[in-house]
């Protein structure tokens, strides 16, 4: 079994509006330390895979297709 | 002509569209089921709006990998008519017939009131018995309708004539201030290169009516039907 945690974030320069909403808050609370702060989505996955590079590849495709959408996001796969 | 309704789990408005096709527009119409891979002899498709799938994951994401999507792809690679209103057109941008994505409302809130829009194109179906120009009052009622694609991508659509709506004023000018949700430019509604895929985020079927404050949203229906009974006379 492998497990793996994908990430999925905004693209630079699109726009992130929760994002932009959360950092005002922080801003609000007197967070002034805080420059940026960008939104995204984690998914954790577990696949019956033995070998390691066969579930990476899986995965890769498993976001290109479905998790994330390569117009707007980009993603980050982790396998434990 | 025959229209054909997409009823996927979460969709809201397919039986407003449903409605407006069969007693407004008195034109044969018939739901289509996710789970099936039929489009019933449909000449033009309609992915009505609503929350297919909940939204989960992202707008249209797993709309479509249905049976139903699978078809209609087949179908506007063939030239059929595929219209995509509001979830309909998230689905089509998700599903690659229509270029570019959704991303939230700016204001980060659900928006439902009228807009008006401007036809910025009548070199197609859906809008070739409308004026160049003309405004149209149309309800919206999404929370992601942010239109966005790259630049080079945006500038590529114009090229082609594929923007086919803008969000304006009542004048017709398009303004910061009438764009309701910070979509790329104001669009508000798009076509394929070919001229044959649709998708906008504003609700025709929601205006067609006096009852309902606007009759705009006909036009659409009614140049979709000239259309085919200009074709069938050829």
């Amino acid at each position: 079994m492998v497990s793996a945690k994908v990430t999925v974030v905004f693209k630079e320069g699109v726009l992130d509006p929760q994002g932009k909403t959360i950092f005002n808050a922080l801003q609000d609370l007197g967070y002034n330390s805080v420059k940026s702060v960008s939104t995204g989505k984690v998914f954790n996955l577990d696949l019956e895979k033995d070998d390691r590079q066969d579930a990476e590849r899986e995965l890769n495709e498993i976001c290109q297709k479905l998790l994330a959408n390569p117009v707007i996001e980009d993603y980050r796969i982790e396998v434990e | 002509m025959k229209f054909g309704v997409v009823t996927f789990p979460g969709s809201n408005c397919d039986y407003d569209t449903y409605a407006a096709v069969r007693h407004i527009l008195s034109e044969e119409v018939e739901f289509l089921w996710h789970l099936d891979a039929d489009l019933k002899g449909s000449d033009v498709v309609i992915l009505p709006g609503g929350f297919s799938y909940g939204d989960y994951l992202r707008t249209g994401a797993i709309a479509r990998f249905s049976p139903i999507v699978k078809e209609v792809i087949k179908f506007a690679r063939e030239g059929g008519t595929v219209w995509g209103i509001c979830n309909g057109f998230q689905i089509l941008l998700e599903a690659g017939l229509l270029p570019g994505a959704m991303l939230r409302n700016k204001g980060l809130r659900f928006i439902c009131r009228y807009v008006n829009i401007r036809v910025e194109s009548v070199g197609n179906r859906l809008t070739a018995g409308l004026n160049q120009g003309q405004v149209l009052r149309i309800p919206i009622a999404h929370s992601d309708g942010n239109y966005y694609d790259y630049p080079e991508k945006i500038e590529k659509l114009k090229e082609n004539d594929q923007i086919v709506f803008r969000y304006c004023d009542s004048e017709g000018n398009i303004t910061a201030e009438s764009n309701p949700n910070g979509s790329f430019d104001n669009i508000a509604g798009i076509c394929n290169r070919d001229k044959n895929v649709f998708g906008m985020m504003p609700h025709p079927e929601r205006a067609v009516e006096n009852v309902l404050n606007s009759t705009d949203g006909l036009k659409l229906f009614e140049s979709i039907r000239a259309y085919y009974s200009r074709r069938a006379v050829v």
